[in-house]
Parts: C-alpha cells; structure tokens; sequence
C-alpha cells in the first residue's frame, strides 16, 4: 500500500512543493546569507565577501565606511527600533490578554444579549487596519474628539511636534483596541470547554467569584492563554501596519521616532540596503525563536493540557 | 473545615446540578465526581460528630458569635456571626445581582469603546472641515453633509483600486484553495515515506517572520522582471500567496475527520483517489472551504506591506495602499472629512462580508488566529 501510493503523494503536493521552495525556502537560506554579505547589490547581485560588518552596522557598534566619506552611523534601531518594538510588546500583550480575559469572563456569565455583544467585540477585527488606523489619527488629533474629552485642546499626539511618549500610548491603545477580538473569541470557545463540574466543586468548597476565576478558570484556559500569547508576542514583534495606519510616517516629526523593526526592515528594503534589512530581519528571528522557545519551556510547567 | 460545614446544606443541590452535567459527560467522570461529594459529605459529617462529641460544641453554644446549632430532618442549620441561613442566602442573592449589573456595565462599556472608532468614522464623514477642525468637537454634525461622499473619488480612485484588489484576492484565493485542498489531502489520507517529516516542516516555517522571506521574495520578483509591467506585478501579488501553511494545516485536520471507511468504501467502487477527493471529500468539506475563502479574501483586501513594495504605480496599487496613499502627501489642514469618507469605502465591503458570513468567519478565526 505503501509503496504503491509513493509517487502519487508526492504528486499532490508538487503544486506547494514548487511553490514553497521559491518563495519559502529558498528566501530563507538567500536572507540568512545576505545578512553575512559585504555591500551586497540585488539588482546585479554580487557582493564583497563573508562579514559579521551589517549585523554591527545595524547595532550601532561600527559605522557604514564607504570609501573617503566620513563614518556614518546607523541609530535608529537601538535608539528607536528596538526600544519602541520591546514597549510596545510588553505593553499591549499583558494587557490585551487582561482585558480580553475580563471581557470573555464577563461575557461568558451573562444571561442575555450574549451573542449581540459577542459580535460586537468581534467587529475590529473585520476591519482593514490601515483604515481604522486612520480613524484613530482623526480621534487623537490635537484638535480631536480625545483631546477635547480630557480638556487638552491643542497638545498634539501623534501629529507634528508630539512628544515620543504620547505618541507611544496612543500607538498602545489602538494596537489593543484592534488585538482583542481575535483573543476574545478565542476565549470564549476555551470557556465554552470547561467542564461545568469544576465550576460546581468550587462551589461546593465555597471558593469565591475571585478565587473561582483564579483557581478554577485561569488554570482550566491555560492552553487558550499559551496560544494566545505566543501568537501575540510574535505579533507584536512584527508590528509595522498599525504604525502606517496611525502616523503614515515613522515619526511624529521629519526624524523616525516611531520606528519600529519591521519598519526599519521595509524602509531598507526601500533605501537599496538590503544587506541591513537581511540582518535585521535575522537579528527579529533569532528574538522571536528564543522568546518562542522560553514560553514553551516555561509553559511546561504552568499549562495544564 | 468550618467553610465546608457551612455548606453541607447545598450539597444535596450540588450534587442535582452535577447529576445534569454528568449525563452529558463520562460516566467514570461522573462516579468520580459522586465519590468527590460522597467524601466530603462525609467528612463534613465525621466532623460535625466529633463537634458534638469532645464539647466543643457546647462551648460554642456559649460563644457570642455561634448561637445556636439546629437539624431539621436532614438539613443543617447554621447561625455564624449572628446570621441566620436566610439572611445569608439573601445577602448572597443580593451580591449576584450587584455582579451581575457590574458586569454588564463593564461589557457595555468596553462595547462602546470597541464602536466609538466607527461611530467617529461616520460622524465626521458627514462634517465639513471647519466644523471637524473647531474647539467645540460636536457629537453629531450640525449640517449633515454628504457631498464628501461625492468629492472623495476625485482623491481617491476607488474604482481602479477596488478592481485591482478584486482582481488579486480572487485569483490568488482560488489558488490558494487549489494547492490547499490537494496538499491537505496528501497529508490526510495518502500514505508515503515522508510525508510526516514534511508536514512537520512546513509547519515549521510558521514560525518564521514573513519579513525573512519578503526581503527575498522582493529580489527574485525584481530579477524575474516582475515589477515593469502590469502583468509582472500582478503576478508579484498573487503568486507567492497561492501557498497558505495554515490553511493546509486546517483542511488537513477537517479530512482526516471524515471516515476512513468512505474512503474504502469509493476504492471498492473503483473510484480513483482524484474522483473521491472531488467528489465526496471536497463536499463533505464545505464548510472549512468557504471559512478558507472568505478569510483568505479578507487577507487580500487587508495586505498593505507587499503590495506597497512592489505595486510601484498608482494605477497598480491595491484598496489599502491606495487609501493610506492617498492621504499622506497633502499639506496644510488634513481633510478629515474626505479621509473619513475613503475609509468608509475600505470599511464596509468588509462589513457586509462579516454581516453574510459571520458563522463562518467567526468559526474559521476561532480555530485558526491567523489574519489573512
């Protein structure tokens, strides 16, 4: 059975089989070694030999040295890049995943209207990001609906002149706003799978509504929660859409004070610095492999399958 | 220990409740479970005997705060802190309401954060600019103005850009679900060396950050002469994407449900593995197939970062890129309003889709977490 079937799998999968070795990889050996060439030009592709040189370029440890013309230093990765990406990571993960908690909890023990509200907090999530991003940019406005809510006419956010902070927070907010439905519904069909008896043990131990959610339903959605935060770390790593929707620039002002990697990554791409980009795009993988790898490790002993 | 006292009464309703849910679960699970009550029941009881047995419950009869201790048949009644059984049942009455309105405070709440964004997107879509750009921001516009409507399409081509992103989500769906539906029934049902290792590794490269990939990905378009002419650079935004890891993975799930007695059954009746594939698999499938499609078109109506690379004239670009675009080089005041009327544009489409196939879309994200 088995031997007569050989060629005919193989077959089958010749369709992703050729289209997975171009466009997957194969760019993924091409980008590792792209990363260790000296002034690599893609559109002859050649370039200089073997070097450790864009990995330090892309740090800030050893400038760009082209010919006579004075060193030039590449500072807008370890000053904005990787500082806002890590903000913004361990900001909006932590509490996206509380609230989307909190709301799937909540949703979960109302009697009624539970489907309407259901999708509603799914709503976001059909909507395009550039878009709703732009929306964002008309709310935080400085002469926007934000600002006059909290009585601040004037003081920009994100527009022309705003301070990194300010922009900050309002990127966080709208990065949370449009994560939680995906973490809601994922939730809720966690919730949906707890056996009802748990509940009832609870009860009969006396465990309060706190207790009930921190010892019975936490615990009970622990796969949910792992799934979720893997998924939204690596997220978060990449962000760069809601960047481009919410500012349309990397900055709130001519400089790139909202730089994020992936952003760094793409504007390379653009600049004819692929080498750079490459060795960014490796330096992002290596982060994500690892950060990936120590959630599994540690979801080993907390995940309750 | 005393907790447990407490509650002894509400076993008898614990245990109507558990028999309910235990009909629907194991029946070990369920014996487990009347074990479990069994148990404490009767430690609660062992307790209560010593209690009454060593003295200690004449002391407390003397104590302030335990009163007095009476059964009545079967039920035990307990006064603790001057509290009687029905003033506590009341008091907990009282708390689930209380937390019943706290909560729905808090959904509603959060659900109006979740629709202002969109309320605003309407709103200011119908304000002129001086109104959206005034001190006194109004919750509804003073004149409702719909010529922003009219007078987007001069700044915004949403025809072209609407064909274009028609013209790539289908075609590079339709693919998508050819190359999916073939390979998740290789995975699923043939049986060849390798094909589990292989598996692993395609799944494997779903860890990988897509940028890895695009930084390439942009260098061989570019030398396949992919981004001069129209056809290149269509073909540039479709064919990468007719492969989708996930979506093999889950149709892939979906087949291996289907019986495997089916599959015996057509090869009796000398079907070919191609004709069952089509003709019953497929079929049986549907549902994960439509979830497939329409979550796959979405992704294309939502894909900014390569379109923008390589979609290098305006009359190329896709719905996203085009919006974002579109709005970026003006100068002076931001024409909030003509904005607000684009992304109504980009939004609704999409809202519609959610609206007709919300079963679908709901399913397919709950299993799958991947946008696009």
């Amino acid at each position: 059975m088995i031997k007569k079937n050989n060629w005919k799998g193989w077959l089958y999968l010749a369709p992703i089989i050729i289209l997975m070795s171009v466009f997957t990889f194969y760019p993924l050996i091409s980008t590792f070694l792209i990363a260790f060439m000296k002034n690599y030009d893609y559109q002859v592709q050649t370039s200089e030999g073997f070097t450790f040189d864009n990995f330090g370029i892309v740090l800030h440890i050893i400038p760009i040295v082209s010919g006579n013309a004075e060193p030039a230093w590449v500072t807008d990765v370890i000053e904005y890049a990787i500082p806002n990406t890590l903000i913004i990571t361990f900001v909006t993960v932590p509490l996206s995943i509380i609230i989307a908690l909190a709301i799937a909890v909540g949703l979960n023990s109302i009697p009624k209207f539970q489907k309407i509200f259901q999708t509603i907090f799914f709503i976001p999530y059909v909507t395009n990001s550039i878009a709703v991003g732009m929306v964002f940019a008309v709310l935080f406005d400085y002469k926007g609906i934000i600002n006059f809510l909290i009585g601040d006419m004037g003081s920009p956010w994100i527009d022309q002149g705003a301070p990194r902070w300010k922009a900050m927070i309002a990127l966080c907010i709208y990065i949370i706003w449009s994560s939680l439905p995906f973490k809601i519904l994922i939730f809720l069909s966690g919730l949906a799978g707890i056996d009802k008896q748990y509940y009832d043990a609870a009860k009969i131990d006396a465990a309060g509504r706190f207790k009930t959610l921190m010892h019975v339903t936490v615990p009970l959605l622990s796969p949910q929660i792992l799934y979720v935060m893997i998924t939204s770390f690596i997220g978060a790593f990449k962000e760069y859409d809601s960047v481009v929707g919410l500012i349309g620039k990397p900055g709130t002002d001519a400089g790139t004070n909202m730089y994020t990697v992936v952003y760094y990554i793409y504007d390379s791409i653009g600049r004819n610095q692929v080498d750079y980009a490459s060795a960014a795009a490796v330096l992002l993988f290596i982060v994500i492999l690892a950060f990936t790898g120590i959630q599994f490790w540690v979801s080993k002993k907390r995940v309750h399958y | 220990m005393e907790k447990k006292k407490k509650k002894a009464p509400e076993l008898e309703t614990a245990e109507a409740n558990a028999e309910s849910a235990g009909k629907k679960g194991l029946k070990e699970r369920w014996n487990a479970f009347r074990l479990k009550c069994r148990e404490s029941f009767l430690r609660v009881k062992k307790f209560l005997h010593q209690f009454t047995a060593d003295g200690r419950y004449q002391k407390m009869l003397s104590s302030p705060a335990y009163e007095a201790t009476s059964v009545k048949g079967m039920k035990l009644v307990l006064q603790e802190s001057g509290q009687s059984v029905q003033t506590i049942e009341k008091a907990q009455k009282v708390g689930r309401i209380i937390s019943l309105i706290v909560t729905y405070a808090f959904i509603g709440f959060m659900a109006l954060i979740v629709l202002f964004p969109f309320y605003w997107m309407i709103i200011t879509s119908l304000k002129s600019t001086t109104e959206i750009r005034q001190t006194e921001q109004t919750f509804f516009p003073a004149t409702v103005l719909w010529s922003n409507f009219v007078n987007v399409f001069k700044w915004f081509d949403f025809v072209t850009y609407l064909r274009n992103t028609i013209i790539v989500g289908v075609i590079s769906t339709l693919g998508t679900l050819v190359t999916t539906i073939l390979a998740a029934f290789a995975f699923a049902r043939l049986e060849f060396k390798g094909r589990d290792f292989f598996f692993l590794v395609i799944l494997a490269t779903m860890m990988i950050p897509g940028e890895m990939m695009v930084i390439t990905n942009y260098i061989t378009v570019s030398y396949l002469g992919w981004l001069g002419n129209a056809i290149g650079v269509f073909s540039a935004m479709i064919v990468p994407f007719w492969v989708s890891v996930f979506y093999i993975y889950l149709l892939r799930q979906n087949f291996k449900q289907i019986p495997n007695e089916l599959y015996l059954a057509a090869k009796v009746d000398g079907k070919s593995d191609w004709s069952f594939l089509w003709q019953v698999m497929v079929p049986l499938a549907a549902p994960t197939i439509i979830s497939i499609f329409i979550l796959k078109l979405m992704g294309a109506w939502n894909s900014y970062v390569w379109p923008n690379l390589v979609a290098s004239r305006e009359e190329w670009r896709l719905i996203t890129n085009g919006l974002r675009n579109s709005f970026t080089t003006t100068s002076g005041d931001p024409q909030y309003g003509l904005q607000m009327a684009a992304t109504i544009l980009v939004t609704v489409p999409l809202l519609l889709l959610f609206i007709f196939f919300r079963k679908y879309i709901m399913r397919g994200v709950g299993r799958a977490g991947i946008k696009g």
